[in-house]
């Protein structure tokens, strides 16, 4: 009996400690930013969301984002594919490469995509001769986000295709459908739901990319300063309400992409 | 067609893939066996590794026994109605949305100097912030829904009946654990827990920002590397970034290990 009571003891104890440690790692701090941020009133916080530097920074991070994560659906769809129809030597080293950039640390990558485009390397003197230039500009900071986030669309589209029947395929061709039709009538449906969702998490990843930007950015305030790279700046120049602000903006954005991914999610496996 | 869409996935492999990783290869070994050797042993890059090191392990054993614990209350547990128990769910998620860099400012918000909290254990002696348990606390944060990502599904799909069964029979909750539910999640576990290491291993952004980045102090592998590359000194800033990117293709070949034991467990 006394240890039927002790055991049911431990268990609630158990239980507490478990729920106390998610409420206090993951949801104080989210409410804590929310909250400071608007501690100082609806004034204070749009003067500092509109301060012009900062708006910029927000901008330029959604729209090289947004170029990132086009880049990804394309050759993401297309490695996705290649990976799961074809089988060819070297298959199963590139599936396993695949999720590299999740396993690098991002300064690594960073470092990487620096000495890549640097003045001294090919590509670096290739672009020179050409006029344009890619360190320290935004092609630089597009390069990061896409490596940074090249898994996703691969890891979304790839069950899809193992899954599909191959007999609707073959029934449009039976049906005289070019290769093209085929495509655009049967396949790409059956992997768009894949591609969305992979494509919404890495535009999410790339918004909040940090690491791998700041050391190829080049962070001139206004050009090439992304959104956290901003706050970065906010933190050590000890303006922590200037950092809030774009943190809350960032985490808005961010948190609605999740949540629309979780819901077209939970929609397709309920129809 | 098939040759050329193979080609460019080769391609595109390889200049964005692989072309990084020989070149941060050869860039180590640029000046010589010396170089390299200089740009590891040097006192601050094994302090540096030193403590990511501890930060890696710690974090890793203390979400390993929360991230178990919570996706078992989250799918198991009777006394969490189901609307609390989605709700969790979806906030279990939110570490993912949030850039690293707000992470670490949310923790300078809650523990810092100037807090409420972090002066009443500032007078006790205790730093959190610019010190390790903020990089710890940082990382947790990070890191916190891999585990509970992979081990969620598998319990889901188990069910409960040979749980309910175990219950019948007599046995109790922690036999029960062990007996029945382990030996069916144990591949999971492994595999969140390799992606919790590579993540606590490479995390940048968090900790860079709660840590201040004081050398010999709070200075890990990867906020070394980000030093070293400001201050122009890029052969040390490669021997370290090879040693981490090392350590990433080790864990790459276990998660293939762990996915291919856990596709049949």
């Amino acid at each position: 009996m006394s240890s039927t009571l002790q055991s049911r003891w431990w268990g609630w104890g158990f239980r507490s400690a478990v729920m106390l440690y998610f409420m206090f790692l993951i949801v104080l701090p989210i409410l804590g930013i929310y909250g400071q941020s608007f501690s100082s009133g609806m004034r204070v916080f749009y003067e500092n969301v509109t301060e012009p530097l900062a708006w910029r920074a927000v901008t330029l991070t959604v729209k090289l984002a947004l170029i990132a994560t086009a880049v990804n659906v394309l050759i993401g769809s297309m490695a996705g594919w290649v990976l799961v129809r074809y089988r060819f030597p070297g298959r199963r080293l590139l599936n396993s490469m695949v999720d590299l950039p999740f396993a690098l640390p991002t300064a690594v990558a960073g470092l990487m995509i620096l000495l890549l485009l640097g003045p001294h390397s090919p590509v670096g003197q290739w672009a020179q001769r050409l006029g344009v230039s890619i360190l320290f500009h935004q092609p630089a900071i597009v390069i990061a986000m896409v490596f940074v986030t090249f898994p996703f669309v691969i890891r979304g589209v790839q069950p899809l295709l193992e899954e599909m029947d191959r007999s609707e395929e073959e029934a449009a061709y039976t049906m005289g459908a070019t290769r093209a039709r085929t495509f655009f009538r049967v396949l790409l449906p059956n992997m768009l739901p894949g591609v969305i969702s992979g494509a919404m998490l890495a535009f999410s990843r790339a918004l909040a990319e940090f690491g791998a930007v700041v050391l190829v950015a080049g962070n001139i305030p206004g050009r090439t300063m992304i959104a956290s790279v901003y706050i970065f700046g906010e933190i050590e120049s000890d303006n922590v309400i200037g950092a809030t602000a774009v943190s809350v903006i960032l985490l808005t954005f961010s948190f609605l992409v999740l949540w629309l991914v979780n819901y077209l999610q939970a929609r397709r496996k309920g129809g | 067609m098939r040759k050329l869409w193979i080609a460019l996935t080769f391609a595109v492999f390889a200049l964005l893939l692989g072309a990084p990783l020989v070149r941060i290869a050869m860039g180590a070994w640029e000046e010589g066996w010396d170089g390299f050797a200089h740009g590891l042993t040097r006192p601050e890059a094994l302090h540096a590794l030193g403590l990511t090191g501890t930060i890696v392990v710690v974090v890793t054993a203390v979400n390993a026994l929360f991230g178990v614990a919570l996706s078992l209350y989250l799918v198991r547990a009777a006394w969490l109605g189901p609307r609390w128990r989605n709700l969790l769910n979806s906030i279990v998620d939110l570490p993912f949305a949030v850039s690293p860099v707000i992470g670490g400012l949310m923790i300078i918000l809650l523990l810092g100097p100037e807090t409420v909290v972090g002066g009443m254990l500032g007078s006790l002696g205790i730093q959190v912030v610019y010190a390790l348990p903020g990089m710890i606390i940082a990382t947790l944060f990070v890191t916190f829904p891999l585990i509970v990502r992979e081990v969620m599904p598998v319990l889901q799909e188990i069910g409960s009946q040979q749980e309910e069964a175990a219950a019948t029979l007599g046995a109790r909750g922690w036999t029960i654990f062990r007996r029945v539910t382990w030996p069916s999640i144990r591949w999971s576990v492994v595999y969140g827990i390799v992606l919790t290491v590579a993540r606590s291993l490479g995390e940048f952004g968090a900790v860079l920002v709660v840590s201040g980045n004081i050398m010999f102090r709070t200075q890990t592998a990867t906020t070394l590397v980000y030093q070293d590359v400001e201050n122009f000194n890029l052969t040390a800033a490669n021997a370290v970034a090879l040693v981490l990117a090392a350590g990433s293709a080790a864990i790459l070949l276990i998660m293939e290990w762990a996915k291919a034991r856990a596709a049949h467990h």
